[in-house]
């Protein structure tokens, strides 16, 4: 009987409702992290970005604004990986917890939908860890992309293949999502520009774990290059897969999941896979403002004991673009800040930041450009190195 | 042609796995009618059993397997005696809702504990090379083993005396009580070793393909696809199933975009269903 | 499959029923006040503060209450498990935001056009799986979920993994995005208000009745004529209607759709949980379990200590439900106040 009574009393006393106040000297930004959900690697890794350049901030004093100075604070929440968290949440973060500028999800999918929210809202918000560039054509004022867009990815990769095996083959095996589709929708015209025959063309499932039938019909198709593959989880597992059944590829060339640290794991498997990466530890960038590369890196890896993907790169990079925005502006106001982000043209520990101003694709990226990264062992470890292009490599390509 | 050859013994190595995964689910739907719909966390467990195993006792990765019998026979008696005791017998609903139930509390806890990073077990095994295609060393370990375990629960079910009393609650719950057999222990029994085989399933899945907490789901609902295939009550059913759940993925992954493969498999899933209820290999129950 | 499907309140609900209150008109009859008053309520609460928080909050409390009374249909009623019921959510959301990003139709036209297609494909549907009795059902509408998901997955023209994204200048015509989510917010209520109507007046009819009696023992129902093959299809098809309508409301309102998120298997769940919370078979119990559900979730989401063990506390919230309040919130005030069973449904 006690039971029932307490479901009764708990059921009544079921309306809570907490909200946060935004102090006058406080700056507060929103975003959610995938703390839950296959996005948890890389979501992690950027919200470790964002903090790591909060604390910087906020150790100095806060952000200078006019005359006054703002420390900043967080709002943030799980969304784990998923769509309909993402929304409800950033309705939250705008409306209840009253943010007055945001950073985004991880991964473009879930960026697409915030972004909506946002919009609805008229609230700037500064994206990473979203290259796709149709989230920025639908029609936005105040989105700003801090990665290079999807169709850069390959370029590179298809540039190098072009150049070691000019008969190569290619399979075109992706993920069904936003930012590989993206990706290989570019791909594949540039693989075609490169007088290269795609041998297959597939995208598999996200929830795919099974690789052994599609890497099947790659060895079918007779390829000898593989490019595509998606985020880590799917990524790491197709990569391990590949070795294990023998494929033996000439180049192997897959998105976002050789970049994080964690691929080392694979071992052997991993030796001689390449990945497009928004950035490297080893780049050497002139900074208009805050750290260089090396800067960043020894401060990461300081705070958390490894070392830092473009993942966490790129957040902190928001970080120090807002900033930078917010102090040339001398104001927390919308429209300023908006202003300045919209006429950017700077160098960070990142790389170039321009964000392009025409209405049709307001906010995209096209200052910055991405390199190729390549897991290669030196000593008997696995180290990641820079492979191109040339200007900015640390090693020779490993074929 | 080679490559279709390929793909369909592939399908095979990995349609024992499905099937073992299945026979756990099979067993407990037919002796005491409830679908065990925790059967995907038990499977996550059986994962994770092995990993710590592996990593922690050091155990060489087949050799975890007998560890994760052990353990998800006592997690399946515990989840039996919690969620599933007070509601055999009872509308279909109340089994099915208690034991979802008790698949978020253990996906939850899971989730909070593990987060839902992939974790991974390296095994390192030649692979069987035919004509340029590789049939992995884990994939035919893996299917062999899923087939010895089949066989040693033919054997316990047919040849111990705690089967035929399992063998009987199935066919009669009332007249096994009248003759003296302690139903509501050998239900525990059974359930617990139910779950036990959908954890070795988990342990074995666990040397082919990285896993996260949330993988279970994926193989739950292909052991219902196997179950319905085969037939639902019976073991051997639930192999064959399996197995021929792998010959149909690999039948079609070679004509056909990967991605498509679900929708063969729900459609024919449905359509079995409407057309055999009792499955397709519809033997009387053991 | 001839036993009970059902759990017992819903004998004890056609027993319920005294004579008069049958046969009085609708517009009559308190408890139908009671649910203009609800969607009033829903409506005027946040539009009268200009509260966007508290809105937001409602809109989702009340696409759930469409989805726990639609539901409650076919499971309070006539006690087949729908576990799949999402899939007429996800599909209705997939057709309205079509219609309206593809062939620029207006909103409202888009998503009735969505319930009306849905609820034909689910009259179709249902002729072939409701054949099936009990656990087989169950499992066959997962099934159907998992099917439909699967092909819309690889259907291109909607976006297949990746879904459709509206582009920002549909809302133009509802007077842009501000006003638009306030015009869809109160659509959505009026949904939520009929869904509880629709439910409401299939329970006091005869085909309720014969849905009850079908669910108390189908084979009996049969012989005494009742025709159970088309009440379990039309029931069917009345339980998608809505949940399609909201379901395009929904999706047009979040810009995105994708299968993932549409098909949401764990929703559909969670919406058989709503109306166990309630009371299985009770219109206000969908409604309240729906509601305090949706509430629950909301503060488990965002309160840091809770969040990972959202689900843990869901799952054990469950289980207490099954084990010891198995008619749920309704069940245990109509068993404090037995006066209530008159006033409300």
């Amino acid at each position: 009987m006690t039971i029932p009574r307490l479901m009764l009393i708990a059921a009544a006393a079921l309306a809570t409702c907490s909200h946060t106040c935004a102090a006058d000297d406080t700056l507060t930004i929103g975003f959610t992290v995938s703390r839950t959900g296959k996005l948890n690697t890389e979501s992690t890794a950027q919200m470790r970005g964002f903090e790591l350049w909060r604390d910087e901030v906020n150790v100095r004093g806060g952000i200078a604004a006019g005359d006054k100075r703002y420390k900043v604070s967080f709002v943030s929440y799980d969304d784990e990986s998923a769509h309909p968290r993402v929304q409800q949440l950033y309705t939250r973060i705008i409306n209840q917890d009253k943010a007055q500028f945001l950073f985004s999800p991880y991964s473009s999918g879930l960026v697409a939908t915030a972004a909506i929210v946002s919009e609805q809202h008229g609230r700037i918000m500064l994206t990473t860890g979203a290259a796709e560039e149709k989230t920025y054509k639908l029609g936005n004022k105040n989105l700003f992309q801090v990665y290079s867009s999807a169709d850069l990815y390959l370029a590179g990769a298809i540039q190098v293949v072009k150049e070691l095996y000019s008969k190569a083959e290619p399979a075109l095996v992706y993920k069904d999502d936003p930012l590989s589709k993206a990706v290989l929708q570019s791909a594949r015209k540039q693989v075609a520009e490169a007088g290269l025959r795609t041998a297959l063309d597939e995208a598999y499932s996200p929830e795919t774990t099974d690789f052994g039938p599609i890497i099947n019909k790659v060895i079918s198709a007779k390829a000898d290059v593989l490019l595509g593959g998606g985020h880590y989880s799917d990524g790491a597992t197709l990569a391990r897969q590949l070795h294990d059944h023998g494929a033996r590829l000439k180049w192997v060339t897959l998105l976002v999941a050789p970049d994080s640290p964690n691929f080392a794991t694979l071992g052997d498997a991993a030796v001689g896979i390449s990945v497009p990466s928004q950035w490297e530890p080893q780049v050497s960038f002139k900074p208009d403002f805050g750290p260089t590369a090396a800067e960043f890196t020894q401060r990461f890896q300081a705070e958390y004991a490894i070392e830092p993907g473009y993942h966490a790169a790129a957040g902190y990079a928001a970080g120090l673009l807002l900033q930078h925005a917010i102090e040339e502006a001398g104001t927390l106001d919308q429209i300023k800040v908006a202003d300045v982000l919209n006429k950017m043209d700077v160098t960070t520990m990142f790389g170039r930041t321009k964000f392009s101003t025409n209405p049709r694709e307001h906010g995209l990226q096209i200052g910055h450009e991405m390199v190729l990264a390549q897991w290669q062992k030196k000593d008997g470890k696995l180290v990641k190195e820079v492979i191109w292009p040339k200007a900015a490599k640390t090693a020779d390509i490993l074929y | 042609m080679i490559g279709l050859i390929a793909s369909l013994i592939d399908g095979v190595l990995v349609g024992a796995v499905y099937g073992l995964a299945a026979m756990g689910l099979t067993l407990i739907w037919g002796v005491m009618n409830v679908i065990n719909l925790t059967h995907g966390a038990m499977i996550v467990l059986g994962m994770f059993a092995l990993y710590f195993s592996a990593s922690a006792l050091g155990l060489p990765p087949y050799g975890a397997v007998p560890v994760t019998i052990v353990i998800g026979f006592a997690v399946g008696v515990m989840v039996y005696w919690i969620a599933v005791h007070r509601v055999i017998g009872r509308p279909h609903l109340m089994s099915l809702l208690s034991t979802f139930a008790m698949n978020m509390v253990l996906i939850g806890l899971g989730t909070a504990v593990f987060s839902t990073s992939p974790y991974n077990v390296p095994v390192a095994l030649p692979g069987i090379a035919w004509r340029g295609y590789t049939f992995t060393g884990t994939h035919v370990v893996a299917a062999a083993l899923a087939l010895l375990i089949a066989g040693l629960l033919y054997l316990l079910l047919h040849r111990t005396r705690i089967g035929k009393a399992i063998r009987a609650v199935a066919a009669n719950r009332e007249a096994a009580e009248l003759n003296g057999i302690p139903t509501t222990q050998v239900l525990s029994f059974a359930f617990g070793l139910g779950v036990a085989l959908a954890a070795v399933s988990g342990a074995l899945i666990a040397t082919l393909f990285p896993f996260n907490v949330l993988s279970g789901g994926a193989y739950e609902l292909k052991s219902f696809v196997v179950t319905v295939l085969g037939a639902m009550g019976n073991p051997a059913g639930a192999l064959m199933g399996g197995v021929a759940l792998g010959l149909i993925e690999g039948a079609a992954t070679p004509f056909m975009p990967v991605s498509w493969t679900p929708v063969i498999e729900f459609v024919l899933f449905v359509a079995v269903l409407i057309s055999f209820p009792r499955g397709l290999f519809a033997f009387t129950r053991s | 499959m001839t036993a009970q499907e059902f759990s017992p309140s819903v004998a004890e609900v056609a027993a319920r029923q005294p004579a008069e209150h049958r046969r009085a008109p609708l517009w009559q009859r308190p408890f139908t006040w009671l649910i203009v008053l609800a969607g009033l309520v829903f409506a005027f609460l946040p539009a009268w503060s200009d509260n966007v928080q508290l809105r937001e909050s409602l809109s989702l409390a009340a696409v759930y209450i469409t989805l726990a009374s639609s539901l409650n249909i076919m499971l309070g009623f006539s006690g087949y498990v729908n576990f799949g019921n999402i899939v007429f959510f996800g599909l209705g959301g997939y057709i309205c935001v079509y219609l309206v990003s593809e062939w620029l139709w207006p909103l409202a036209a888009a998503a009735l056009a969505a319930g009306v297609a849905v609820s034909v494909l689910a009259l179709i549907f249902g002729l072939g799986i409701l054949r099936l009795r009990g656990a087989f059902f169950a499992l066959a509408t997962i099934g159907v979920n998992q099917a439909v998901k699967a092909f819309v997955s690889n259907f291109e023209p909607w976006g297949g993994a990746t879904g459709i994204y509206l582009s920002l200048d549909v809302y133009d015509p509802l007077g842009g995005p501000a006003q638009a989510l306030w015009i869809v917010y109160f659509l959505i209520v009026a949904v939520m208000t009929a869904s509880l109507f629709l439910s409401y007046v299939i329970k006091s009819s005869k085909f309720g009745l014969g849905l009850l009696a079908i669910g108390e023992n189908e084979d009996a129902a049969a012989v005494l004529g009742v025709h159970t093959p088309l009440y379990k299809a039309l029931a069917y098809s009345a339980s998608a209607f809505l949940p399609a309508i909201v379901g395009g409301l929904f999706f047009f309102k979040s810009g995105i759709i994708e299968p993932a998120g549409a098909f949401d298997l764990t929703v559909s769940i969670e919406a058989i949980v709503m109306v166990m919370l309630g009371g299985l078979g009770t219109v206000t119990g969908a409604a309240l379990g729906a509601f305090l559900y949706e509430e629950l979730r909301g503060v488990l989401l965002t309160t840091e200590a809770f969040s990972h063990f959202q689900l843990v506390i869901a799952g054990v919230l469950l289980l207490a439900i099954v084990r010891f309040a198995p008619g749920g919130l309704m069940g245990l005030i109509y068993r404090r106040w037995p006066r209530m069973r008159r006033l409300l449904e």
